[in-house]
């Protein structure tokens, strides 16, 4: 009698434990399935490339990109010592240096005036964001007209006060400032756009309480707003450090990397190097430095930004 | 508590100072597009007539209609297939438990370390290699995973309360059910700014359709414009202007639409 009903407890156990896997699997299966399209598209596009540009990296190429000859480290040798790819790296630093900065305290400006609240405040809201719409192959073509040397605006207004024009695009010297310049334009709309979302997720009542003890504006801006900022702030440069690092369009309409190289910014060169000289193995070496470049960046972020998210 | 009057002015004078600054570019281009060639090439500031042959001659010398169409579909593309994967993949990280999951969650968090100009190259020589050059799908299909619009709306799909999927789960509706008829309309605030800023993005793509089109069949709009530029040389300043305008004109209406909801979106999505 106990050894039967010991049988069918164990039986019990053992149909239980099998349809609890089997729940399992079908649950694994489920979640997967939701999952695949993601997974697919970024194993073809994302992480085989990557793989792609490591192995092609290591290796000369003909003319459509095949492998042909195995160099080892020869391509990273070869970068490191070109004139060519140093400047470029120096260009993109000095790129990163004038439009982060630039970028983040004239959003950080706009973003503290337009949180005020007034009456239309609207309007200046929505012309602060709008250059997050305007293109950058249109915003090149406006800033080209801006830039242009005898009827652009800005050297008419040079010559109204007696300054002597500029060669905007032209100019070695002035050619990386201008390329800047049009990009902090171009950025100030998102920046602005996110700022001013962390702003006006800062608790009033700090306000009203600074109020009460009768601080003054700039007071509360220091003590209040920049501290509780801070990580909308953390975040918005890193995504403008990585955003810097990935400039391309801008260069390409306006100066196509010169005068003498002085605005061929990272993306550019490996853009010529892979599809104007079709050293597909070379670029691919370059290819890496930024991605390397890029991976410190996004660590850093994830490091001190404490936030598991960040815009791409 | 009130604002003095005198900080008030202040605030509205720094407003329309940088409004005026941050707007000039755009509004130049605008007057120039209605200028006669005459009144730019002179360097006038304030056009002497207005004509509207800048935009018949765009249209009619260049094939604008055409990328404009390739734009649309490109963008329209993206920002549904964004759109699907996206919230299928936020809804397994929100609602379904399976082991892995941790792992694959990891996985999407790398794959925003891993810069687009990066893996170009083999991207290039995949689409070439499957014929993909001058194809919508080459133009679209390497963007419709995207780890950030997957945390937006994991974001967004977090505030939809568990009891109703236990309920549902009691009453028998499978998963692929719950997702369609209960997920996607609860967060559909969520979908519409994933869905704009996708469009944006999209439309305003500059490198990738420089290699993946190599003539107009399905060349985008930005890439017409730099063609354009290039061709036109520098004496058409009109012209130019006013395929600029053009372009630019559907991504400022649907920003000027969307922007309370954009800013509010990408500021959770970017911060949580």
């Amino acid at each position: 009698m106990s050894d039967l009903l010991i049988e069918a407890e164990k039986d019990y156990t053992g149909e239980f434990l099998k349809a609890k896997k089997v729940q399992r699997t079908k649950s694994f299966l489920k979640g997967v399935l939701f999952l695949l399209p993601s997974i697919i598209l970024f194993s073809v596009f994302l992480f085989y490339p990557l793989f792609k540009t490591i192995y092609l990296s290591f290796f000369l190429t003909d003319s459509s990109g095949a492998t042909t000859v195995f160099v080892g480290m020869n391509n990273f040798k070869a970068i490191f010592t070109s004139p060519l790819f140093l400047k470029s790296l120096e260009v993109t630093f000095l790129f990163v240096l004038y439009t982060v900065p630039g970028t983040v305290i004239v959003s950080l400006f706009l973003a503290v005036l337009a949180n005020e609240k007034l009456r239309g405040i609207g309007i200046f809201r929505t012309i602060f964001s709008s250059t997050m719409g305007i293109s950058v192959a249109a915003a090149s073509v406006f800033w080209m007209f801006l830039f242009h040397p005898t009827i652009g605006w800005l050297n008419q207004i040079l010559e109204l006060f007696g300054v002597e024009a500029i060669g905007w695009l032209t100019d070695p010297d002035w050619a990386l400032i201008s390329v800047s310049l049009s990009t902090i334009w171009m950025n100030v709309g998102f920046t602005f756009l996110i700022l001013l979302g962390g702003l006006q997720s800062i608790d009033s009542y700090l306000y009203e309480s600074a109020d009460i003890d009768g601080a003054s504006y700039f007071y509360k801006l220091r003590r209040i707003t920049i501290p509780m900022l801070s990580p909308t702030l953390f975040f918005v440069i890193t995504v403008s450090f990585i955003n810097a690092f990935q400039t391309f369009g801008q260069v390409d309409m306006l100066t196509r990397g010169g005068p003498q190289n002085e605005t061929n910014v990272i993306v550019y060169s490996i853009y010529q190097e892979a599809f104007m000289n079709y050293q597909h193995g070379a670029a691919s070496a370059q290819a890496i430095i930024l991605f390397v470049i890029i991976l410190l960046l996004t660590l850093v972020q994830f490091k001190l930004g404490e936030r598991k998210v960040h815009y791409q | 508590m009130t604002v003095p009057a005198y900080q008030k002015i202040v605030f509205y004078l720094l407003l329309t100072v940088s409004s005026v600054l941050i707007f000039a570019p755009a509004i130049i281009a605008f007057s120039m597009s209605f200028m006669s060639n005459q009144d730019i090439m002179t360097g006038k500031i304030i056009p002497t007539s207005f004509t509207l042959d800048n935009y018949v001659q765009v249209f009619d010398r260049f094939p604008l209609f055409n990328f404009l169409l390739n734009s649309l579909i490109v963008s329209i593309v993206i920002m549904i297939g964004q759109l699907v994967l996206s919230s299928l993949a936020a809804y397994a990280f929100v609602f379904l438990e399976f082991k892995g999951r941790d792992i694959l969650f990891f996985v999407f968090i790398a794959t925003m370390m891993v810069p687009f100009e990066a893996s170009i190259i083999p991207n290039f020589q995949t689409i070439r290699d499957m014929g993909w050059i001058n194809t919508y799908t080459g133009l679209t299909l390497p963007f419709f995973a995207m780890a950030f619009g997957t945390f937006l709306l994991r974001q967004s799909f977090k505030q939809i309360p568990k009891e109703l999927k236990e309920a549902s789960e009691i009453a028998g509706i499978g998963d692929f059910k719950f997702y369609l008829t209960v997920v996607l309309p609860m967060a559909r605030t969520s979908l519409v700014t994933l869905g704009v800023y996708g469009f944006l993005t999209s439309w305003n793509m500059y490198l990738w359709p420089l290699l993946s089109t190599t003539d107009d069949t399905t060349r985008t709009v930005q890439i017409g414009l730099r063609q354009l530029q290039s061709q036109e040389q520098l004496n058409e300043w009109g012209v130019i202007m006013a395929g600029a305008i053009i372009v630019v004109l559907p991504t400022l209406i649907l920003l000027f639409l969307g922007q309370k909801k954009l800013q509010k979106g990408l500021a959770e999505g970017a911060l949580k």
